[in-house]
């Protein structure tokens, strides 16, 4: 029997070695090439009139988007709120006491489901629940539909994060007498803490930079942000009208608000792996 | 001297257990994981403030017939028994049993040492907070006094605010028999004590057994035949979920009834 020459198999594994990291380098690439521009585009719109005052009108120079910053962050906020004492609550269910019955398997269908639903149904849909019967747009149909896109990444993180607690520690609290909640809310969400934080983390990054649910619901206001009961100043749907307008000094706003969600949502995801990495390091 | 178990069907060859006061009396036991049977007609006798070791080979059933006494299967859904096990004369299998005073009067100890995400003070406050309504320096001076009928405080006494996960392996198992002695429990039960810790730190917990009989029932399973022959005094021997012989330590492991008890202890299988 005669050995094949190994050059054939050497110059396949190069091959293919090559291939992936050609793939890898050029996702990451990708990303830099993105921030890159964010970054030189957005960067000359930073100034102090940016961060403090209102938008101006087309022509008129100066001015800034203080306010949809001050709306962006109360729509996450509120929808952070709405999302997070419920998609813990549905997290714990399927890990803790759905035992795989049916009613677990099906929430947990339907909340992959929710997890890729296109986020401007989600729009459409608070906009029926909220707007129509309201009558007018206002930020709290957005943080709504926030909510909802929210729910299923925290519902399935925290799900995740309280299945990797082992069960020896859940016995060893049962064990000294704990009701099944105690054990729960004391013992096995400390252990998971940090999980849990990275999930509302990633939700909250998940959610920062939508557009499309906003456009029906918060709408947005060039005016100072006062409630969320009328409609609602924020950045994205802002970068959406003012990249799209003809005004050379709006298209310059549209790219520095860009920039600060692009490294808001940058920090936030860099925050939730550093407090994950520093969880497995516990171990 | 009389044997404290009257004819039950399939007796296992019980020798005798004397004239002590009996804590837990186990009769007709069954276990079942789902439709799968893992423990059959057990029947044992657990003596008062006495270390009763169970042993025998892996899968044997000595872990799950340990897990009955304070239920703490019932975490499993797919999990139950049948039978009696009698605490003090009440059945403890049945439904209305407080499965919190149960677990209170019950202690365990499990294979691994598993501290809470907290500091060493709170893993021992933990199960008082939960029992007992008590003010902040009654709080401390009964953890001072569980850590140290653990032969704990000495060692951890300048570091209770550090975290429990942080002290080492024999510590933290130390730890655990610390937070369920807080409680003050009539019966210990250890699940393989000291199966994850080093050699030394088994010495100083087998000390530690010792010490603790006085005031306790202790349950251990061990496969560990050496150390049940130094802790305890009487064990139990299991055979594919059965109780093939009950007696005095000594006698077990010089002259078992049994040729299986035999047969295990000389090493032949196991």
């Amino acid at each position: 029997m005669k050995l094949r020459p190994a050059t054939g198999r050497r110059l396949a594994n190069l091959a293919v070695t090559l291939w992936a990291g050609a793939c890898a380098l050029t996702g990451i690439f990708i990303l830099f090439w993105i921030l890159y521009v964010v970054l030189s585009r957005g960067l000359g719109a930073l100034n102090p009139a940016f961060f403090t005052q209102l938008p101006t009108p087309p022509g008129v120079s100066g001015g800034g988007l203080v306010n949809a910053m001050a709306g962006t962050l109360a729509l996450t906020g509120g929808a952070t709120l709405m999302a997070v004492p419920m998609g813990l609550m549905a997290g714990v269910y399927l890990a803790e006491f759905s035992d795989d019955s049916r009613v677990g398997d099906y929430s947990r269908f339907s909340t992959n489901v929710l997890m890729g639903m296109p986020s401007i149904i989600v729009g459409v849909f608070a906009y029926t629940l909220v707007v129509v019967p309201l009558g007018r747009f206002c930020g709290y149909a957005g943080a709504l539909a926030l909510a909802i896109l929210m729910l299923p990444v925290i519902t399935r993180t925290t799900e995740d994060m309280l299945r990797l607690v082992p069960n020896t520690l859940r016995e060893s609290a049962l064990a000294l007498g704990a009701p099944r909640w105690k054990v729960t809310l004391a013992i096995v969400f400390r252990a998971a803490k940090s999980g849990l934080i990275t999930g509302i983390l990633l939700a909250v990054a998940r959610v920062s930079g939508e557009t499309a649910p906003l456009l029906f619901t918060a709408l947005n206001s060039p005016y100072w942000f006062r409630s969320l009961g009328e409609p609602t100043p924020n950045l994205t749907v802002t970068i959406f009208n003012y990249a799209m307008s003809p005004y050379p000094d709006w298209q310059q706003m549209a790219w520095g608000a860009s920039l600060l969600i692009t490294f808001g949502v940058l920090i936030i995801t860099i925050l939730a792996r550093f407090l994950l990495r520093e969880k497995n390091d516990d171990r | 001297m009389t044997n404290l178990l009257t004819s039950t069907q399939n007796m296992p060859a019980y020798s005798d257990t004397s004239s002590l006061a009996i804590k837990i009396s186990v009769r007709g036991l069954n276990f079942y994981y789902g439709s799968q049977q893992a423990l059959f007609d057990n029947n044992l006798d657990i003596a008062s403030q006495r270390v009763t070791a169970i042993i025998g080979p892996s899968g044997c059933g000595k872990s799950t017939h340990l897990r009955v006494y304070n239920r703490i299967y019932e975490l499993y859904r797919d999990q139950r028994a049948t039978g009696a096990v009698l605490l003090d004369g009440a059945n403890i299998l049945e439904p209305q049993y407080d499965i919190m005073e149960l677990r209170r009067k019950i202690g365990m100890i499990f294979q691994k040492p598993t501290p809470f995400p907290m500091s060493v003070f709170d893993n021992v406050a933990y199960g008082l907070k939960l029992h007992y309504s008590l003010k902040k320096s009654e709080m401390a001076d009964r953890v001072e006094e569980s850590l140290s009928r653990a032969a704990l405080w000495d060692e951890v006494k300048d570091i209770m605010h550090r975290p429990g996960t942080a002290l080492s392996g024999g510590q933290q198992q130390r730890l655990c028999i610390a937070r369920a002695l807080a409680v003050e429990p009539e019966v210990l039960l250890m699940d393989e004590p000291t199966s994850a810790i080093d050699p030394i730190a088994t010495a100083k917990i087998e000390e530690l057994i010792h010490s603790l009989k006085e005031s306790y029932t202790i349950v251990i399973v061990t496969h560990n035949m050496q150390q049940a022959a130094r802790v305890s005094d009487f064990t139990a021997f299991f055979f594919q979920g059965r109780v093939i012989e009950f007696g005095e330590t000594q006698t077990i492991f010089t002259k078992p009834s049994r040729k299986k008890t035999e047969e295990y202890i000389t090493g032949r299988f196991g």
